[in-house]
């Protein structure tokens, strides 16, 4: 997967501003998610994807409408820019009446079949071979979309991790499975999860493409997950992406992260995707500060309208219609 | 009408709906140019083809996974567990994924997983599994467990068509054992009816499955030996469980013997036997008493499986003891 420069050519300006705006958005969301979470208002745990912007919102932007995403628990943004809208996820996030799973569930473990997101579950990797079956029908009606996943490093040691991969690969299913090695998975290092020299190699096992890819950098995130996706609507199959980053906060907003030397992160602080694909953007002109002020202002009065209307929302009540598990034949 | 056996039901009744419903396909194990280890699905690829009739690596959590997806994608798939036992790598798939979809998301997850179950053919401990109590236990799973060749075509037709994730209890040993009359006819059963197989006065046996046969044949003897009448309550579905049709038997007989050929302990048989006390207890004559196979995996070697498994006899006996009560 070399040829990924030239889908870097086909972005406009306006391309780069909507990857910037969505990069900021994602983590103006979460910042204003963490909040809820300490004034009390989103309760259980809360994850961050600082540090997971380039690869969140560079891996959704290469996919069309009629793909399918599904998404993991630091991919907020991914929900954005596949065309989720701030008043619903914060509903969700808050366990609202109105929140599509209804405060049956909360985060980002939601499904919107008309906007093709789903949501995962908390056991890591239990929803690769649900993305592959939805790849699987994708190839059985004949249709030419994609799905894009993404599991963590740590998460790439579970077996339905290697039982999808063996599954789609021989069935050459259209799935692209973003690896998002952000070096720790809870508190154990990479070091610990494996002895192979890149996660990206687990491809060679199933004979698909892998690449690692450098996550801060989302023009490179883009190119080479629009390679792949483009790979997989032709019909030739899947493939692996191990898009390296860093968890910059703890695995939940309860986690100080204490474990990670301070060094590691002030190192990892220099290559923040946003301050550095802000600075090419102002390097190209493409930025300037009057249209950041602008774009910032634009986000924050976005968010400011989701918190007030999603707090205002009302909370679900135990009626018998929410705890039904079957749906009614008709 | 003609005469069809158990396995032949069920796979009479694949073959109708995926001729009736593009969107139904089969993926599993050794089912498509193999035919399936106990060829249920012989024929189906050569009528079907690949598209629909999927030989999938050996990966029960990754099949089970894939008919989510296709699922949630508007597909309808019949997963297959070459065994029953081999269900228990797909555990989180069943219990996390398909069993709260509905619950979370309000949509539907219309899948068939079939698990040839239990024992009597000597597989030993690792083939011979009633998964069913591990289950029903789930909220957000259906269960149908069909006895004769006639409730087997018309349930599986059932599950395919439902909207929500239907687990097949299918027993390997009345495969090829049991042979019925089943109309050349596109009916489908509810799931959650049970049927009584046999009607009485003076004794309940409440069951399904292989043990619907013993339970039959208990009963005969019991008949020709004391002169009392067992009827006989074949559940065929677990989950949902028809609770009326229970409780209309043990309301006119006063006393209930629940058999399964699965283990006693935490089985089908305490959970009906709670609902009976708690709902009707005043119409209770005896305890309610269950015979079930023993709390020990499956014996490989026949002696003792024959020991392990319940059977006529110990129906018989049980019945025996009831009916003095």
């Amino acid at each position: 997967m070399k040829t990924s420069s030239i889908y870097l050519q086909n972005l406009t300006d306006e391309d780069f501003i909507k990857l910037y705006y969505f990069m900021n958005l994602m983590r103006q969301f979460e910042n204003s998610v963490l909040n809820l979470y300490r004034q009390g208002k989103i309760v259980g745990g809360v994850y961050s994807g600082m540090g997971n912007e380039a690869t969140a919102i560079g891996s959704a932007y290469a996919l069309i409408s009629t793909d399918y995403l599904f998404p993991m628990h630091r991919d907020s943004g991914a929900h954005f820019v596949k065309g989720q809208n701030l008043r619903t996820m914060m509903l969700q996030y808050l366990g609202k009446a109105d929140s599509p799973t209804k405060g049956r569930d909360g985060s980002g473990h939601y499904a919107d079949p008309k906007l093709r997101i789903y949501g995962n579950i908390s056991h890591l990797g239990a929803m690769i071979p649900v993305a592959a079956g939805v790849a699987l029908a994708i190839k059985y009606k004949n249709e030419n979309n994609v799905v894009l996943n993404y599991i963590g490093e740590g998460g790439s040691n579970v077996g339905d991790f290697h039982e999808a991969l063996a599954f789609a690969s021989v069935l050459k299913l259209p799935l692209v499975l973003i690896i998002e090695n952000n070096q720790y998975a809870y508190s154990t290092p990479v070091y610990k999860q494996t002895i192979a020299r890149q996660f990206s190699d687990r491809a060679i096992g199933y004979g698909i493409p892998g690449v690692t890819i450098d996550g801060t950098d989302v023009l490179e995130v883009y190119s080479v997950c629009k390679e792949a996706i483009e790979r997989a609507r032709r019909g030739e199959g899947p493939s692996i992406i191990e898009s390296v980053t860093m968890r910059m906060q703890g695995h939940a907003a309860y986690d100080d992260a204490w474990y990670v030397p301070k060094a590691e992160l002030e190192k990892w602080r220099e290559k923040d995707p946003i301050e550095k694909f802000e600075k090419l953007l102002l390097d190209k002109n493409i930025l300037n500060e009057s249209l950041k002020k602008e774009i910032l202002v634009k986000i924050k009065s976005e968010i400011e309208d989701a918190v007030n209307f999603a707090t205002n929302a009302p909370d679900p009540s135990p009626t018998e219609n929410l705890f039904k598990v079957f749906m009614e034949i008709n | 009408m003609p005469v069809l056996s158990y396995i032949e039901a069920i796979s009479k009744g694949m073959w109708e709906e995926m001729e009736r419903d593009e969107s139904v396909f089969l993926l599993g194990e050794d089912i498509g140019t193999y035919g399936g280890a106990f060829k249920a699905t012989k024929g189906f690829l050569e009528k079907f083809g690949e598209k629909r009739v999927i030989d999938t690596v050996i990966a029960e959590s990754a099949i089970v996974g894939a008919a989510i997806g296709a699922a949630l994608a508007g597909l309808k798939p019949i997963a297959e567990m070459q065994f029953a036992d081999f269900v228990t790598n797909a555990f989180t798939q069943l219990v996390n994924n398909a069993a709260k979809t509905y619950f979370r998301w309000n949509i539907p997850l219309p899948i068939v997983v079939r698990l040839p179950s239990g024992g009597k053919i000597h597989g030993g401990p690792f083939h011979s599994l009633n998964p069913e109590a591990w289950f029903f236990h789930v909220p957000g799973l259906k269960i149908v467990a069909p006895a004769t060749p006639y409730d087997a075509k018309g349930l599986i037709k059932a599950a395919i068509r439902d909207p929500n994730p239907v687990l097949y209890i299918e027993h390997k040993y009345l495969y090829r054992n049991i042979k019925g009359e089943v109309p050349d006819l596109d009916y489908v059963l509810p799931i959650g009816s049970a049927d009584v197989k046999r009607s009485g006065v003076d004794l309940t046996v409440i069951t399904y499955g292989s043990m619907l046969h013993w339970s039959l044949k208990a009963a005969d003897r019991l008949y020709a030996e004391i002169g009392a009448e067992t009827e006989i309550v074949d559940l065929r579905s677990l989950i949902p469980l028809d609770k009326d049709t229970i409780f209309k038997s043990v309301k006119k007989t006063g006393k209930a013997l629940i058999v399964h050929e699965d283990t006693v302990t935490g089985g089908i048989g305490a959970e009906i036997s709670a609902l009976i006390t708690e709902n009707i207890f005043e119409y209770l004559d005896a305890p309610i008493m269950r015979v079930a196979a023993l709390d020990t995996p499956v014996p490989y070697s026949p002696p003792l499986e024959n020991y392990f498994l319940p059977d006529e006899n110990k129906i018989f006996n049980a019945l025996k003891k009831l009916n003095e009560y």
